[in-house]
């Protein structure tokens, strides 16, 4: 008795449009980046059930790279928003208009 | 040594290489001797190459050789190839002999300028490039070497940039240059698109074959060419920067514009004289303009009261008596005048940059005077050379002025003579005018000047009597006319050029010579019955002439009438573009574009808000439409 594929895939998709929402609704950039870190473990989540039933290797090789480029993004994004914060006293992203016109 | 013929050009190289970049640091005393030490080796260079030149066969004197490749573009072909010939040899001596003598001179005459090594890189730079000019085995290194003359020209003459009429001077002199210059190079690429070739020696093989003789394209070629020498010679109608060029230092007017750089155009001649000699038109031309030149400049010397200008005048003077001789097929007298010529001419120049030394400044001969018996040594060298200049028995210019008018009258031509011995005359008259108002009489000097007037240091006066020397004996090469030891040296460059000219006239050489040498003995007379028997004529003659003394005192107005006809109309022709074109339809089309985009954004860059949730949401809008079209659309 095995959970079936579309449960992963349903859960996936709950995940992922958690997370752009998160992206869409939050102003903590802090917030932000923990939603984009949702949507790419929810892309992880489906990527390994498809890899569970199609018997095939391809994608838990796809997960790993996505963790490392997620690790490394992490790091950088993090510096950046500690860097901002240094700069303006906030990480409020409705404050952070400096690419206007 | 004729293995090695860049050994003559490459220490003036060096020279300029170590002085531009070291002069400031290793101090004026090794920057002066570097300079002279390096033209001094270029002379013993020329003079070892002379020895070997000499020890061959009169036929097998020509050495060529290609010391490599430089443009190959298909069937194009140019090399840094020197050539050694009796002509370029006889080049190369002036050049490396007069040159050296200038340069010790110069320690002495610049010894308190601040631009010290300044000068004498220039003056290196200048002395290696005209070696290189001569000894070039082609059109287009010619070419290269002669704009590389004019630069070291320009850059001499406003030495003293800080001067506004230096300045001026010297783009004057680049900008007349680039007039001539420009048809030399136009001359140089039709030589090329007839021939196919720019080296000397098959230029002048393949010209016969392939040029109609007195056709329509050889006499282009050689019009142009001597359209090129009229500019760097300073001939009509492009004589007109050399007066001025005299705002340079005087050893830069003795080595440039009197002995080497402005000789360059009748070397050029001499050297294309297989090519003139199938366009006697383009012959004609050149004799006509030298005899006129000969003359209008002499006029213009009678009257002048600077110094260096009337030195200057008759430079121009003399130069034309070169391309008269060139003009009348008579190119080793050409040559050979122009040797004798580099030196009482520079002897000339430098006598006066001693008398200038002397007076602290002074150039205005109505203020000298009397300075013989301050500064003999300066006057009895100017003396001699002022004799030479005018053609006196038996100093240099005698012989070689002698033979190129003996070549006018021999090839038949009478009024050209005629302009060449009414030139002498004046010549006669205006050296000698020169030197009693400057050495003899009472002092007119003023007496500040007065009070420092000294003769000048040995390292001046040494070169000015080596020179002397020169100037007074360098004429029997030439003995006997047309047969001495200097016409069997170089007269078989020319063997190819001679038969045209012909002797269309049969007059004797002895009568002539005799004639040329009265003429210029009344010119003397009468300069001195002016000028120390009766000095209260000159002042008369100008009152009885208003009119004409006051032509030759403007130099016949030409500097205004150029101005009027060509450097008015092209400024205020720029200047209407300037106003009328430039700023309103080209500065205006590229600010009109800009103030478009600029406009056509203003309702654009709202998008921008700077919000990043904005921004994430056109994102996440973007992509589901994208994705959308891709599920359900297509």
């Amino acid at each position: 008795m095995s959970v079936p594929l579309s449960a992963y895939l349903i859960l996936s998709a709950y995940l992922f449009a958690m997370g752009v929402v998160g992206v869409a609704t939050r102003r903590n950039a802090l917030i932000i980046f923990m939603s984009i870190e949702l949507m790419l473990n929810a892309v992880n989540l489906s990527f390994l059930a498809f890899a569970r039933f199609l018997n095939s290797m391809d994608g838990q090789i796809f997960v790993f790279f996505v963790m490392v480029v997620a690790a490394a993004e992490v790091a950088v994004g993090l510096a950046i928003i500690i860097a901002i914060y240094r700069n303006k006293e906030t990480v409020d992203v409705a404050e952070l208009n400096l690419l206007k016109w | 040594m004729l293995n090695s013929l860049w050994l003559i050009p490459v220490w003036p190289l060096l020279g300029f290489l170590v002085n531009g970049f070291f002069g400031r640091r290793i101090g004026k005393t090794a920057v002066g001797t570097i300079a002279c030490g390096s033209v001094g080796l270029s002379l013993l260079a020329s003079l070892g190459a002379l020895g070997k030149l000499l020890a061959r066969p009169a036929e097998a004197r020509r050495v060529e050789q290609v010391l490599a490749p430089w443009i190959g573009a298909g069937n194009f072909q140019a090399d840094w190839g020197l050539l050694l010939d009796p002509l370029s040899a006889v080049m190369i001596l002036v050049v490396s002999g007069v040159g050296f003598l200038i340069h010790v001179y110069s320690i002495g005459y610049m010894r308190e300028d601040p631009d010290y090594p300044r000068f004498f890189t220039y003056l290196n730079l200048f002395t290696f490039s005209m070696l290189m000019l001569v000894l070039a085995n082609n059109y287009l290194l010619l070419y290269v070497f002669w704009e590389a003359v004019g630069l070291c020209s320009y850059l001499l003459i406003g030495f003293w940039f800080e001067k506004k009429s230096a300045a001026d001077a010297g783009k004057k002199a680049f900008i007349v240059n680039r007039v001539g210059d420009f048809g030399f190079a136009l001359g140089v690429m039709l030589l090329w698109t007839s021939l196919g070739t720019l080296r000397y020696d098959q230029v002048f093989a393949a010209a016969p074959a392939q040029l109609v003789a007195g056709g329509g394209v050889v006499t282009a070629i050689t019009l142009l060419l001597f359209l090129g020498a009229t500019g760097k010679s300073a001939q009509i109608p492009l004589y007109v920067w050399l007066p001025d060029a005299m705002e340079g230092p005087t050893p830069v007017s003795a080595l440039i514009h009197a002995a080497t750089m402005v000789t360059a155009g009748v070397y050029m001649v001499a050297r294309s004289a297989p090519l003139f000699t199938l366009a006697p038109l383009s012959l004609s031309v050149v004799a006509w303009i030298g005899g006129l030149t000969a003359v209008f400049a002499a006029t213009i010397a009678l009257v002048q009261t600077d110094i260096k200008r009337i030195v200057a005048y008759s430079t121009i003077s003399q130069l034309g008596y070169m391309f008269l001789g060139c003009g009348v097929g008579a190119y080793a007298a050409a040559i050979f005048h122009l040797m004798t010529h580099a030196f009482f001419k520079a002897l000339l120049f430098l006598g006066s940059g001693s008398v200038i030394h002397g007076l602290s400044g002074e150039q205005d001969i109505r203020k000298m005077g009397g300075l013989r018996k301050h500064m003999p040594i300066t006057a009895w060298t100017f003396l001699i050379a002022a004799l030479a200049n005018a053609g006196i028995f038996p100093l240099a210019g005698f012989w070689s002025k002698d033979e190129i008018l003996y070549g006018a009258a021999a090839g038949g031509y009478g009024a050209v003579w005629a302009l060449g011995a009414g030139g002498a005359f004046l010549t006669a008259f205006y050296m000698l005018r020169c030197y009693y108002l400057t050495f003899e009489g009472r002092s007119r000097v003023e007496p500040e000047a007065a009070h420092h007037l000294h003769e000048s240091p040995p390292v001046m006066t040494v070169p000015l009597v080596i020179l002397a020397v020169f100037a007074a004996l360098v004429g029997f090469v030439g003995v006997p006319p047309e047969h001495g030891a200097y016409h069997r040296f170089v007269e078989p460059v020319f063997a190819g050029a001679k038969q045209v000219a012909g002797h269309a006239a049969s007059v004797g050489e002895v009568p002539m010579a005799i004639l040329s040498l009265v003429i210029a003995l009344v010119g003397v007379w009468l300069a001195t019955r002016f000028y120390v028997w009766r000095p209260e004529i000159p002042a008369r003659m100008v009152e009885r002439y208003p009119a004409a003394y006051r032509t030759l005192l403007h130099k016949y107005y030409v500097d205004e009438l150029y101005d009027a006809l060509i450097v008015e109309p092209i400024r205020r022709g720029s200047l209407w573009l300037w106003r009328r074109f430039d700023e309103p339809v080209i500065d205006g089309s590229v600010n009109g574009i800009g103030a478009l985009i600029r406009i056509g954004s203003l309702a654009l860059r709202r998008v921008q808000t700077g919000y990043v949730m904005s921004y994430v949401l056109s994102f996440i809008v973007g992509v589901v439409a994208i994705l959308g079209y891709l599920a359900f659309w297509r």
